[in-house]
């Protein structure tokens, strides 16, 4: 990793998109304590991350999800998450109380006595999450955490995320999920190797290009493309039988476009405001670093 | 360091080697065998062997714990470690608030205490039982004695501690319990050369042998916990073990 400067505020929900390789585990495993950085200075809650004294201070504040969930599987789903409560000091009473609020509001409460073995890849994600959370942890690592799931559970996961979120837990999420980081995460980072960009999904979207104009016309021919470019200044890409027109201000642009398009001898079709999306953003990002 | 932590994580893994149906044939079978298998075989053979053989024979015999101690512990430790790699579980516990020593200590516990439980039992079942088959030889009780009681006292943790600690590093680079095994068991063979070596009469397991024996292995012991903890790293765990 290089270049990696960031910081996240109490209570926000930072997400990490990345291709495979781009480093986000290996960033989760760093803050979490798990392996050591080369260079650099992090810290987590006024923790310094490298310093032997802060590093089991870190690992009581967090609670992670890491990729590979990894179970006792001959233990019970209980006895998993007593096992992980009693290592993080948590009193019994309290202990119990968490395993049983979170296996509910988790759905998989039933299941508290199935060995962990036997539990569906769903279950066994879900369970992780109630584990990372069993000593109610202020800051919460995920990675990856709806990865490989069917479409139900990933949506229970993702509410729990965003439950969590209006709990005021800081949640840090590493996913190739563009949906999934557009609908929960308050900022986002691109990386690859070193932080290409951060920003709310807003303002990554604005930074790639501006709003474009598709304009469907009955018929495109060379010649109505020449015209229009003599007569509007903006960039102008051709589709099929659409116009693509790049435009800074569209409630101001789009009306002189169309009555050049008119007097142009275009016949319009229908008229779209295209913004681009996150995963427009994240491809472009990440190619232009290729 | 929190002994507290090391026991939380001893007691989940005896829990989980109750669940495991080949550690509870491991820990019952050998220590069934010895205890009841050797004094049949005294039974047999006692009658054709002279009072004076009868206990260079029975103390081979009590060797016999040695070699459970070397080995028992290697079925525990290697399945803790390896298994531990297997169910990808290393993360999340390594993640936890927990030291790299006191997840080491808690792993030896659980490595430990049952085999040599299961040993000492055994050993009481067998001091009995050869002590009923040679008594009309012999005229006296032969166990307990000096030598059955440094095997049991001083060699068999020391063997034990040795064993766990050799299923450290040898679990270290194995993906398999089982591979992890066949390799942990390499280091009952000189126990077993011993063995052999004090049957055909070469070497006599008496006081002064088992205490040589005793400190050849705490040295051994010694080496290896350097060794052992070394490899026992946190980081050294998650990205060479994984």
């Amino acid at each position: 990793m290089e270049g990696l400067t960031f910081q996240v505020e109490d209570g926000e929900v930072f997400g990490f998109l990345g291709p495979n390789g781009a480093g986000k585990t290996t960033t989760i495993r760093m803050l979490c304590c798990l392996i050591s950085k080369t260079s650099g200075e992090a810290k987590i809650a006024d923790y310094q991350i490298g310093k032997a004294a802060d590093s089991l201070q870190i690992r009581k504040i967090i609670g992670l999800v890491p990729d590979n969930v990894g179970f006792y599987e001959d233990l019970s789903a209980f006895e998993n998450l007593d096992f992980y409560g009693k290592l993080y000091e948590c009193p019994e009473g309290r202990r119990r109380e968490n395993i049983e609020r979170f296996l509910k509001m988790l759905g998989i409460w039933e299941k508290k006595d199935a060995r962990a073995g036997s539990l569906s890849k769903g279950m066994k994600q879900k369970l992780a999450l109630a584990r990372a959370l069993v000593h109610e942890p202020k800051i919460l690592f995920m990675d990856e955490p709806t990865a490989n799931l069917d479409p139900e559970s990933a949506k229970t996961v993702r509410d729990f995320i965003l439950e969590l979120k209006k709990q005021g837990r800081t949640i840090f999420l590493n996913t190739h999920n563009l949906d999934e980081a557009q609908r929960v995460c308050d900022r986002i980072g691109i990386l690859k190797t070193k932080l290409l960009s951060i920003g709310n999904p807003e303002q990554l979207r604005e930074s790639l290009t501006g709003p474009k104009t598709e304009i469907r016309l009955a018929q495109i021919n060379e010649a109505l493309v020449s015209e229009l470019r003599k007569r509007i200044p903006n960039k102008i890409e051709v589709a099929d039988n659409k116009l693509i027109i790049d435009v800074a201000d569209p409630d101001k642009e789009n009306p002189t476009i169309i009555a050049a398009i008119g007097s142009a001898g275009g016949l319009i079709q229908e008229v779209t405001q295209i913004v681009p999306t996150l995963e427009d953003v994240y491809l472009q990002i990440v190619k232009e670093t290729k | 360091m929190r002994i507290s932590k090391a026991w939380i994580v001893a007691a989940k893994d005896m829990r989980v080697f109750l669940r495991k149906r080949y550690a509870i044939y491991s820990l019952v079978l050998f220590p069934l065998i010895v205890s009841i298998g050797l004094p049949l075989v005294l039974r047999l053979v006692g009658a054709r062997l002279s009072s004076t053989q009868l206990p260079i024979r029975m103390n081979a015999f009590s060797f016999f714990y040695l070699i459970g101690a070397a080995t028992l512990p290697i079925l525990l430790a290697s399945y803790s470690l390896v298994g531990e790699k297997i169910e990808k579980s290393l993360e999340p516990l390594l993640a936890t608030p927990i030291t790299d020593s006191e997840l080491l200590l808690g792993k030896s516990i659980a490595a430990f205490i049952p085999p040599v439980a299961a040993l000492y039992i055994s050993s009481i079942v067998f001091m009995v039982l050869a002590n009923l088959v040679t008594h009309n030889t012999l005229g006296y009780l032969y166990f307990p004695n000096w030598t059955i009681g440094l095997i049991l006292l001083l060699l068999t943790p020391l063997c034990a501690i040795l064993s766990i600690e050799w299923s450290v590093i040898v679990s270290s680079r194995a993906s398999d319990p089982r591979a992890a095994q066949m390799q942990g068991l390499f280091i009952a063979l000189p126990l077993l050369a011993i063995y052999v070596t004090s049957e055909v009469g070469a070497i006599s397991l008496d006081t002064k042998t088992l205490l040589i024996i005793s400190a050849i292995i705490l040295a051994a012991d010694i080496i290896l916990f350097f060794l052992s903890t070394k490899i026992f790293q946190r980081e050294e765990i998650l990205t060479k073990w994984t």
